[in-house]
Parts: structure tokens; sequence; C-alpha cells
């Protein structure tokens, strides 16, 4: 009752007081409350979402099948810890009557190692993309043909279907690293596959090197 | 020489602009960024360009540590629940109330066999998080529990998505978007470190594709895509 008589009444001191300018409150512990505030936030929260990285194993048949599927545009990639070998084609063991013995090429998992490889090897169906592409920027194609289309062009013959195995020591990084190239290679066929004891062997030596 | 006019005394700040600031600053934080959940295990993942999200409605996810450790989780308190009470059944288990509980809270997964597991409950997430061997037994003759935890949840997580689709779609009526059912299906995800051997994380995906699970979704850190 005091402080409304006060503030309403006609208390000369009290009117005085009250118009002279606004009233200023100290902002510094509020400044303190945002701070911890923001503080907690920036602890708390993730910025970085992980994502996802969809990759389709080949179905395991029952019956396993007695000879390795023939593959004729293929590549194959061997990781061991932090190193990756591949070949093309189909592999010969030492002294087979069908081929040449298959060589191991080193290569790194940089730009100019994997991905240029790929590169030179999936020619059809990136020339395909950039075709398509094209056509897509000039509205001559929907988005969905162009979908279909991209689809087919990577399930090609002439594209680069590629194996990849790993020994022992390979690191889950070297795998996804590896994964990571053919996606961005635009390959259409990969297949996780376990490696033969022949390549192996071919392996071991070539890391004793 | 003209005199510097020094105020007197301490000299005040207006506050306010740095107000504003730090409230601007925590009102972004809490819109732009998801809390962190409370993971069992600290994995380290690698990059890739990937650019699908983890699916949060119907995860089946399977976490593979530094040293090779295995942990299983899934999404939703009330499958987690079944799938605990059908691996109960199955290893003949006894678990109390409040083990089951604990268990369909726990949304960062956990590492522990069967015959361990209730012991696991009742420690303290904290002690949970220090035990040095907790695993899942992943063995590829015999005890194979991990394959019952996924195979269990994938049936759960089936029924959960059937029903989930049918109450969403009625509840969008005829004129929204039509939803897709493959949105509702379990997904299969595999947190692996960089650094874990990857004969590790083989016998895991080995275990997905006894099951028939072929289709797997690793879990990586976005890099910028290479044009």
């Amino acid at each position: 009752m005091a402080e409304i008589a006060e503030s309403g009444g006609g208390d000369e001191k009290g009117k005085k007081h009250g118009k002279k300018g606004s009233a200023r409150i100290d902002m510094t512990p509020m400044v303190d409350l945002g701070f911890l505030l923001l503080t907690f936030f920036v602890l708390t929260s993730t910025f970085a979402k992980p994502k996802v990285m969809s990759l389709t194993y080949p179905a395991k048949e029952d019956v396993q099948p007695k000879d390795p599927p023939k593959v004729k545009n293929g590549m194959t990639f061997l990781i061991s810890d932090d190193k990756v070998f591949y070949y093309k084609g189909q592999f010969y063991p030492a002294g087979s009557p069908d081929g040449p013995p298959t060589q191991l090429i080193e290569t790194n998992f940089g730009p100019d190692g994997i991905r240029k490889i790929l590169k030179e090897n999936n020619t059809f169906v990136l020339n395909k993309i950039t075709e398509l592409k094209g056509k897509l920027d000039k509205k001559q194609i929907s988005d969905s043909i162009y979908k279909k289309e991209l689809i087919e062009a990577k399930g090609d013959k002439q594209a680069l279907k590629v194996l990849v195995k790993t020994d022992m020591k390979a690191k889950t990084r070297n795998f996804i690293d590896v994964i990571d190239e053919l996606y961005i290679a635009q390959i259409g066929v990969i297949a996780p596959v376990d490696i033969t004891k022949s390549e192996q062997a071919l392996l071991d030596e070539k890391l004793k090197q | 020489m003209a005199k510097l006019k020094l105020p007197k005394g301490s000299p005040s700040i207006d506050m306010t602009p740095m107000v504003d600031l730090a409230f601007l600053l925590v009102t972004f934080f809490m819109l732009a960024a998801d809390f962190r959940t409370d993971e069992v295990v600290k994995v380290e993942i690698p990059s890739s360009i990937g650019k699908d999200d983890i699916p949060q409605k119907t995860l089946v996810m399977v976490t593979v540590d530094t040293k090779g450790r295995v942990f299983f989780t899934c999404s939703g308190e009330e499958v987690r629940k079944k799938v605990l009470m059908q691996m109960a059944a199955k290893y003949k288990v006894p678990f109390s109330e409040e083990n089951i509980t604990t268990f369909s809270r726990m949304e960062g997964g956990f590492g522990c066999s069967m015959s361990e597991l209730p012991k696991y409950l009742s420690l303290e997430a904290e002690e949970r998080k220090n035990l040095p061997n907790a695993t899942i037994p992943v063995d590829t003759t015999r005890n194979n529990e991990l394959a019952d935890w996924i195979n269990f949840a994938n049936r759960e997580m089936l029924d959960y998505g059937k029903a989930k689709f049918e109450e969403e779609n009625a509840k969008q009526g005829k004129g929204g978007i039509p939803l897709k059912p493959e949105d509702f299906k379990p997904k299969f995800v595999l947190k692996a470190d960089m650094e874990a051997e990857y004969v590790k994380v083989k016998t895991v995906i080995e275990v997905f594709r006894n099951l028939k699970l072929n289709n797997l979704n690793f879990v990586t850190s976005q890099e910028a895509q290479q044009l």
C-alpha cells in the first residue's frame, strides 16, 4: 500500500525521481545466463549429422556355385592394411594355361590413385552420364527417365564391374574408402566377396616386397 | 596540447547488445542442432559421399568399436521391450520388471551376452560404459546371440513398421503425398569404427547375410562430393 501511495501519490520527491530517465538495469547476470545456456547447447548438440552409405551384398545361395562367375569387364581390388592393389579381368594363377599370370598393381586411396584408375576404366558410364545430364539440362528428358537410364547404363555390359576383397589385416576405414571411391566413379556393380587362396598368396608376396 | 578527458570511477558498459547476442546464439543452437544421444561406446566413423540420413523410425543398428566389440540397438521403446522378451524366452533368462524398463529405455545400445544381461542392466549407465569386455557374442558356429537379436528385431520392426505405416496413412487422409511403404521397413545400419579390423566387421556382415538381410547401411560422416 505504501508503495502504491508513493508512486501514484502526491509526494513531490517521488514524482521527480520517476520522471528522471529510464531505470538502468544491470544486465550482467542476464549475460551470464545467456552464455551459460549457450555453452550448454553447444556441448550437448551435434551438428555433423552422420549419414549412411548403402551397400547391397550379393545374396548367399544355399548351394555354392562351383566356378566363380566369369566377369568380362571386371576389376578386382585387394585391400590390406592401408594398402590397396588391383588387377583387371580374370585371375590367373602362375602356370595357368588360360592366360598370363595375374600381376597385382599397387595404388593408393588418394585422388590420383583409385579415383584415376576407375575414371579411366569406367568411361562408358561416365560418358553416358555426361550425355544424359546434358539432355536433362536442356529438358529433353524428364527426371524419372534420367534415373532409369542411369541405372541401365550402370548395369550395361560395357560398364565396369568391381569386386572388393579384403585380407585379415584390412581396416574398416580402407574398405569404406574404396567403396566410397566406387560410388564416386558411378560403378553400378559392386561385389564385396571373399578373397581366394591364390589371391591371398599373391598379395602376401607383394606385401613382402 | 589538449588534455584527454579520462572518465572518473569505473566505466559502466551497456550490456544489452551482449545479452541480445547471447540469446540469439542460444536460439540458433537450440533450433539448429539435435541432441546427442547417449552412446554406449565412442566410435570414430569414416567419411564417404553417402547422403542419406540415418533412418530414425525403423532402425536396427550394430556397432563395432575399435577393439572389435559388438553392440546392438534398435529404435522404439516398445520394439526393444518385445525383442528382449523374446530373447529372454529363447535363452531362458529371467528379467525383473526393473531390468526390462532399463532395457527399453536404452537408446544408445548395449554390449553383453544373454547370461550376463540381468547383471549388466542393474549397473549404472556410467558403469556400463567402463566395462572393457562388454560385447555381444558373435560366434559363427554355435553361440550366435547377435543373429538372434537381429532376427527378433527384424520381425518386431516389420510389425511395428506396418502398424506405423497404416497409422500415418490414416492420419494423412487422401489429400497428402502417398507414403512409401519402403520407408517403414526395417533398415539395417552398421556403425563401424574407422580403425576396427575389417575381419571383425565382416563377421557381423556375415551374420546379416546369413539371415538373408543383404542391404546394409554403413554409418559415415559426410564429405564434400567431388564433381
